[in-house]
């Protein structure tokens, strides 16, 4: 063999058949029928250099268009210190496994504690896991674990306000697991209080999810919610933007049970959907029933400070059929991620950068109604940096428009809504030449008509 | 691997004041965070350390010398598939007209993208013999379970409500009836031959009209080939369920054998072992899920799909809901972990990714055959990729398949997987990529014969290793105990 991923030569094969007993490479597949054995070549390219294949990432990057942000909606576009990208590609964290061995493993275990300890701290809960897919998967994980610890109960409730991205896959595992969802309504853009009240008192359910900031970047009040749960048996889940938990009310100080969301908003780059990392948080006494990996303190033989995976009873590998998650890896490396972003950023940065989301997507709300074309969906209700604005425009032919000029202009909605979002890439000069690129729109269909 | 112990954390070396960001001014700041009502604002700022950039990278690079991965040595972990993590891959996963792209961008703008979703998905049916594949599943489990969910659709869209129960082999990986369990499907176990393959005399009782498929990997955990698959699967089949493989194990079939090929209507791979993308200390992963024809339509939302415009135009596309399963995923999955795998695939070419296979098999035979004479070979024969020791042949020192592992830690390598598969008491299973020479695995085997010496002549020191590691053997009931898992808990202990 001459091939750079293998170090085979042609000597050492002869040698190690010969130490095998076998004559040929064919011979150690012996116990395979041979009616079962592939026979053809595969239908895939030669070999592609190094240099081939930069040249054909290159192309194909050149389908992409660059588009200056304006668009949330579970993905942001935050800044990340170079810091962090360069840690991440040390090879002793990025080619490691899941720290079974734990005297060779204190690097991965202990920022794994760092990480919960953050996440414990960003969320006001008591504990953390080791950290999940992505928060939609950490939703339906959170549905799991109120249904497991209900036990008689199998309906849980979510709030329409939820970004229905992650409700579709929490809806997903509900028809699989058994559990039923049921949608409270949302009413000018936060959950109905009295629905919420109505369905809760019949006494069934597991589960109550709702989201903070909302999918309409809304900052509801759930003042009373966690009691009214606690009264009917059921547990209070709240989903959270992780890089807004800096400012924003945190799930402990509502009262929730489980906090849970992506923590992509700390820095990860949006790489086109993945991968992110979920969180889940909650109370010391939901410990044995928080799905997923956790690490502990302890000491080694000679007493020194050290972490190790543990309370793994629970886990799925050990409870097999009788488990309520299937989860049996983390997303560590992006655990790791967050953890080195909010260690350079610390209490303070986290602040700055919602501030600036603040200013930033206020500045363009203002902007945006000042056109005569547009208002806010939801007057008066309080948001922090992504908005939901009302319009008769056409908003594919608007997107469009702004594609053209290098901008994303939000999310459609519907017809006539359309979610923006504003972090502190955004600078004004970006958001000014949103509000043109809108203009020139309006301009050209009022000459138009 | 550095073995002077780094065990301080980062909230220890904070101090009030110090800042390791910058950001620019903010421009508009007339527009105050502050105007928020107060009730809707946390009371306190969150308790995150404030460090300089220096203290944060020393920190992160002495930690890191405290961790061992494939680039630092060998790490024959079983069932793990450890191969070389190539750098090509890094730089490609990172290349800015894809990292920078927002999942929900207008799709005409993220062609690129999803060109490399499509031309993944092509690759890895080609590769395993399926009709379409998925790449949304993130994980080698979240594929299980998405696999599952496929069969369950596909009986559902039947009206055949009935099949709740899925059938395990007792040496299965723990996860597979894991995620039968949360897929809401019973799990029946299938009884192992002596030999270490599925016994078809009792899986026949139990095929009846209430079994929706069954789960296998093969080569199966103990690395033997399941030679009666054909059988097992035409049998799973005339009852009405479906073949679901685990491609937990695919490594040694490059090459060789696709699962589409011997009967498996369902499969998922793990683009972290057998595409080598790298294992990040337990993830991001990603678990590609294929069906044969038939199924394709019961995948999961979104869905990324090719129309042809004109003979030599086309454009992709993203489709939702028909008769798909639903979502698992809130977009088209860890796509950077997609970018690194088709890196692989097209560096490998079809003329080197059939040498995967049989050169891993090649080395999990030759670490065998150098080994069976010290270590307890419970059944002879050739392996595939990976293989099981029962402990060490001579029982009488005491020193049980723990000690080995711990051992071979002093000596720079990682430890093989220990004490599963559960069909032995002191199973130590090894599995050596592709990736890895002669010279690695030939000293590999002198330091595991040197432990077998060891435990012979200096048992208790072989029971108390590892002695060179940054850290000795940890205390696992006590962390079970006091159940320490912040900071804040580790402070107000230690105070």
């Amino acid at each position: 063999m001459n091939y750079k991923f293998f170090p085979h030569t042609d000597e050492d094969i002869r040698v190690m058949l010969n130490t095998c007993g076998e004559r040929s490479l064919d011979d150690l597949y012996k116990d395979v029928p041979s009616e079962l054995v592939f026979k053809r070549e595969y239908a895939l390219p030669d070999a592609f250099s190094e240099v081939d294949i930069r040249r054909y990432f290159d192309e194909l990057g050149s389908f992409n268009t660059p588009l200056t942000c304006f668009v949330g909606a579970g993905c942001y576009d935050h800044y990340s210190p170079s810091v962090v990208n360069d840690m991440m590609r040390r090879s002793e964290f990025l080619t490691s496994y899941t720290p079974y061995q734990a005297e060779i493993s204190q690097g991965t275990l202990q920022y794994i504690f760092e990480y919960q300890s953050m996440m414990a701290e960003l969320t006001g809960m008591e504990v953390s896991n080791a950290s999940m897919y992505d928060g939609c998967t950490a939703t339906a994980e959170a549905m799991m674990m109120a249904v497991a610890n209900a036990k008689k109960r199998n309906k849980v409730l979510i709030s329409d306000t939820m970004n229905p991205i992650v409700t579709r896959v929490v809806e997903t595992y509900a028809k699989f697991h058994g559990v039923v969802v049921e949608h409270i309504k949302a009413e000018n853009g936060v959950t109905s209080r009295s629905d919420f009240e109505e369905k809760i008192a019949k006494g069934d359910v597991a589960g109550v999810i709702v989201a903070s900031p909302n999918f309409y970047g809304i900052l509801e009040d759930y003042t009373g919610w966690a009691d009214l749960c606690h009264a009917n048996k059921a547990l209070l889940i709240m989903n959270c933007v992780a890089s807004a938990l800096g400012v924003i009310k945190t799930p402990g100080e509502w009262g929730a049970d489980i906090a849970v969301g992506d923590g992509q908003s700390l820095g990860i780059p949006m790489n086109f959907g993945g991968p992110y990392v979920g969180y889940l948080c909650t109370s010391k006494k939901l410990i044995r029933k928080m799905p997923g990996r956790i690490v502990g303190a302890t000491t080694d033989a000679d007493g020194k400070r050290t972490f190790v995976l543990t309370l793994q009873a629970r886990e799925q590998h050990i409870r097999r059929e009788k488990a309520t998650s299937n989860i049996c890896s983390n997303e560590s490396l992006m655990a790791l991620y967050v953890t080195i972003y909010m260690s350079l950023m610390g209490k303070q940065g986290l602040r700055e950068v919602n501030e600036m989301g603040y200013s930033g997507a206020h500045y363009l709300a203002e902007k945006l109604s000042e056109t005569g074309k547009f208002e806010l969906a939801y007057p008066g209700q309080p948001f922090l940096n992504e908005f939901v604005v009302k319009t008769d425009l056409d908003i594919d032919q608007l997107q469009d428009w702004c594609v053209d000029e290098g901008i994303q202009a939000g999310l459609k909605l519907d017809d006539h809504h359309l979610l923006l979002c504003v972090t502190e890439m955004r600078s004004k000069n970006e958001i000014d030449a949103l509000i043109e690129s809108i203009q020139d729109f309006i301009n050209s269909n009022q000459e138009e008509a | 691997m550095n073995n002077v112990y780094y065990g301080k954390l980062i909230f220890e070396l904070s101090r009030e004041g110090r800042r390791g960001y910058s950001l620019p001014k903010n421009e508009m700041s007339e527009y105050k965070l502050e105007s928020l009502p107060g009730t809707l604002l946390r009371s306190e700022a969150p308790g995150l350390p404030e460090c300089d950039e220096l203290t944060v990278v020393r920190h992160y690079t002495n930690m890191s010398n405290n961790n061992f991965g494939v680039d630092t040595g060998f790490y024959p972990l079983g069932s793990c598939t450890m191969k070389y993590n190539p750098k090509i891959n890094e730089d490609m996963a990172a290349h800015p007209a894809f990292s920078g792209l927002h999942p929900l961008q207008s799709i005409d703008t993220v062609q690129g993208a999803l060109e490399v979703y499509y031309k993944l998905q092509e690759s890895l049916a080609e590769l395993a013999g399926m009709k379409e594949f998925t790449l949304n599943p993130f994980a080698g489990a979240h594929g299980e379970l998405t696999g599952l969910m496929v069969m369950r659709s596909y009986h559902m869209s039947r009206g055949d409500v009935k099949r709740t129960k899925v059938i395990v082999p007792d040496s299965a990986h723990g996860t597979n009836p894991a995620s039968a369990a949360v897929c809401g499907l019973d799990v029946v176990v299938v009884k192992s031959r002596p030999d270490g393959t599925v016994d078809v005399d009792d899986l026949r009782p139990l095929l009846d009209d209430t079994i929706a498929g069954m789960m296998m990997t093969n080569p199966n955990t103990l690395g033997i080939f399941e030679h009666s698959i054909a059988e097992i699967a035409k049998l799973v089949h005339d009852c009405g369920g479906l073949m679901y493989y685990d491609g937990a194990n695919l490594n040694p079939m490059l090459g060789k054998v696709r699962p589409g090929d011997i009967g498996f209507d369902i499969m998922h791979i793990n683009l972290h072992k057998t595409f080598s993308t790298p294992h990040g200390g337990g993830g991001p992963g990603s678990g590609p899920v294929g069906v044969r024809a038939g199924l394709e339509q019961f995948l999961p939302s979104p869905h990324v799909v090719r129309q042809d415009i004109d003979e030599d135009s086309y454009r992709y596309d993203v489709e939702f809901g028909g008769d798909s399963l639903g979502s698992i995923s809130g977009f088209l999955g860890n796509f950077a972990v997609m970018m690194r795998a088709y890196t692989y695939i097209l560096s490998l070419g079809h003329e080197n990714v059939k040498m995967v296979g049989p050169l891993a098999t090649l080395n999990a035979n030759y670490i065998k055959e150098s080994l069976k004479d010290v270590y307890e070979l419970p059944l002879e024969g050739v392996c595939k990729h990976e293989f099981v020791f029962d402990g060490l042949k001579d029982k009488s020192t005491g020193v049980t398949t723990l000690d080995v592992a711990k051992r071979l830690l002093d000596y720079g390598f990682h430890a093989p997987t220990i004490y599963f598969p559960l069909l032995f008491h002191e199973a130590l299973m090894v599995e050596p990529c592709e990736t890895e020479s002669k010279e690695t695995l030939d000293a590999f085997i002198a330091v595991m014969r040197k432990i077998a010496q060891e435990a012979k002549e200096e048992p208790e020191m072989v029971k108390t290793a590892p002695h060179c590691t940054p850290v000795r053997r940890l205390d696992d009931t006590k962390a079970a105990l006091q159940q320490i898992v912040t900071y804040a808990e580790l402070r107000s202990m230690e105070n």
